[in-house]
């Protein structure tokens, strides 16, 4: 039984390694006769040697025979993801679970850490600054998710029809997602100084009395405004793309069958484009969600989180707790809030495609 | 008369084109405009688009006024080694998660995937006590590894391949190729639209990056482009010319980068269903 075993495994040798195999254990017999004949203790010792070698580079094929088939492949598999998967173990998903180990810890990075249970999160309960800070990301998230997916569409529609230099406007539109959010927001915040800047110019100039223009920035009833202003003009291009390639996977065919019926261009839009795009819309909602919630380099630019705390978003909260306070177990906390605030929407949103998949 | 309707509303279309593609350029044309002018005439109102004297004095006193040609150098460093590490490290595990069986696979990738999700700023904290740990803070491998190892790459490379058929694969392994072998003389040439797409997300996000270099590198000679502008700006913050002008050498290789490759760019969003 145990033979016929090893005799399938020999057999899944290539040929050349068989021609080798058989070669070797010629040289083997050669080798054991030749011991028996020697008595001289240098030479036979040298032979042994060498009957070891041969036993062994047998050894060697027959196993890398079995090997070959199984745990070769998965070693070909393996040597290919090895690269990104150790780096991304050790900076990624290493992280992530002392992230929220560290959650129920007390330390300042410096000394040893203290277990204290739930209690960094019952601290949020009182913690003004994280509630402001909760409160403040949903609005941002509530005004800008709308009112992105609103330009990106509308102007992936224009640009997928033949228009003049599709190209250029494409380009156009994409730039100001890829251009530095340190450059832009210095223009931003220029363009919208409140003393001498050529919006409010032009707001003057449309008949807004002086004492009325908006302070933007520095008014704790515009800063999020002007910050919403600001996400949306530099990243809806991002999301144009994305309904471009959508849009692009709706056939032709549909739209001119429409248009024998006698379909306008809103009947079209409502039963054919809105309908076609809804697993691109899906997809954008989820992702302009999530890097809504993720908002902090756009606030640290235009508003540094103020006035007061009108701005105040979890991530800047995280940042402040962590890199200022070192209260690194609390900063934690406040990150696992976020991660379940980012795990919510997306179950709900999968939820709901579901749902309307089904219906 | 329906001529005359279609040609109404096809100059409506050119209009609202038109309004938007400028709503989106103004910003750069005017700092462009303001990077050339005197800091007293660059608020001046109406605008003046094309500065009668342009200044180009802006462009020569920025490069003494911050050390702006280390801030790009140590910028491009990064950013070339990044982008060329996570682009073969990423489409290299890619291959496998989609052309190769082995065991583990499906646990493995869902590792991936499941990070994907979890922002950044989650673990930024852990991450930093880590690499300080390691000795790694306030060096320029500490930003290696954080951007190198990224899921969306390997994700992203992983959809594409997906979408060749897995018969090229098989004949090349039947004619004896060595899967390293079909890696590189099948899969890569053939991922141009995705790689591409990943070279400009990659390039884009390690050049324009903030808080990764902000909360790592604390020497100022190590620092990068975006943190010396941001300095520069906090420091001096009513040359606007100056800030101007330095904004605008800071968009020059992105623009570059991002033309070269855009004709890709949109098929490659396309095929890796990105688009979902």
């Amino acid at each position: 039984m145990e033979n016929k075993n090893k005799e399938s495994k020999i057999r899944q040798l290539t040929d050349k390694q068989k021609t080798e195999l058989a070669e070797l254990e010629a040289t083997l017999i050669g080798l054991i006769d030749c011991v028996q004949t020697i008595s001289v203790s240098k030479e036979k010792e040298k032979v042994l040697s060498n009957i070891a070698k041969t036993q062994k580079k047998i050894k060697h094929i027959k196993l890398g025979g079995i090997l070959s088939k199984e745990t070769k492949r998965n070693l070909v598999a393996y040597s290919f993801i090895a690269p990104n998967f150790i780096g991304f173990m050790v900076f990624t998903l290493g992280p992530i679970m002392f992230a929220f180990l560290l959650s129920f810890m007390k330390w300042d990075g410096n000394n040893a850490m203290d277990f204290v249970g739930i209690n960094n999160f019952l601290r949020l309960t009182d913690d003004v600054r994280f509630k402001a800070a909760f409160v403040n990301t949903v609005v941002y998230s509530l005004a800008t998710v709308p009112l992105t997916l609103l330009f990106a569409l509308g102007l992936a529609i224009i640009l997928n029809q033949k228009v003049k230099f599709r190209n250029v406007f494409r380009t156009a539109s994409f730039f100001p997602y890829v251009a530095s959010l340190v450059a832009v927001a210095a223009v931003w915040n220029m363009l919208f100084s409140p003393a001498n800047g050529p919006v409010n110019m032009l707001l003057a100039n449309l008949g807004v009395a002086v004492k009325n223009l908006p302070k933007w920035a520095a008014d704790k009833h515009f800063a999020m405004l002007t910050v919403i202003l600001f996400s949306v003009w530099k990243s809806m291009g991002y999301y144009m793309v994305i309904y471009l390639a959508g849009l692009q996977g709706i056939s032709a065919e549909m739209y001119e069958a429409a248009s024998l019926d006698g379909a306008n261009s809103w009947q079209k839009f409502k039963s054919i484009t809105w309908p076609m795009l809804q697993p691109t819309t899906f997809f954008v909602v989820v992702i302009l969600t999530i890097n809504c919630f993720k908002v902090y380099d756009q606030i640290y630019m235009i508003t540094q989180g103020g006035p007061g705390t009108s701005t105040l978003v979890l991530v800047y909260h995280i940042y402040d707790t962590a890199f200022k306070s070192w209260d690194l177990g609390y900063a934690s906390a406040i990150s696992v809030v976020l991660f379940l605030l980012v795990l919510i929407v997306t179950l709900v949103q999968f939820k709901g495609e579901k749902k309307y998949a089904n219906s | 008369m329906k001529t005359s309707k279609i040609k109404l509303s096809r100059i409506l279309l050119y209009a609202v084109l038109i309004f938007i593609t400028l709503l989106m350029l103004i910003p750069f044309v005017w700092m462009l405009s303001a990077s050339l002018k005197l800091d007293k005439d660059v608020f001046t109102f109406p605008i003046q688009w094309i500065p009668e004297n342009p200044r180009w004095q802006n462009y020569k006193n920025i490069w003494t006024k911050i050390p702006l040609a280390k801030f790009i150098l140590n910028t491009t460093k990064l950013t070339l080694i990044v982008t060329t590490l996570q682009i073969l490290t990423s489409s290299f595990a890619a291959y496998a998660f989609a052309k190769l069986q082995f065991k583990n696979r499906n646990l493995l990738f869902l590792a991936y995937v499941a990070t994907i999700a979890v922002p950044w700023q989650v673990y930024m904290v852990p991450q930093f006590m880590m690499m300080r740990s390691f000795g790694l803070n306030d060096t320029h491998l500490a930003i290696i590894f954080l951007q190198t190892f990224s899921a969306f790459g390997v994700f992203m490379m992983r959809q594409f391949y997906q979408g060749i058929p897995d018969e090229l694969c098989e004949a090349a392994r039947i004619d004896g190729m060595s899967e390293y072998k079909i890696y590189k003389r099948i899969m890569l040439p053939l991922s141009k639209p995705a790689l591409s797409t990943l070279v400009i997300f990659t390039f884009v996000g390690t050049w324009n990056d903030f808080l990764g270099p902000m909360i790592y590198l604390k020497t100022e000679s190590k620092k990068t482009l975006q943190i010396g502008l941001r300095m520069f700006i906090s420091q001096y913050s009513s040359e606007y010319g100056l800030i101007m002008a330095a904004s605008v050498i800071s968009l020059i290789p992105v623009l570059i980068i991002f033309i070269a490759l855009q004709k890709y760019f949109v098929e490659g969003i396309a095929s890796t269903g990105i688009k979902g």
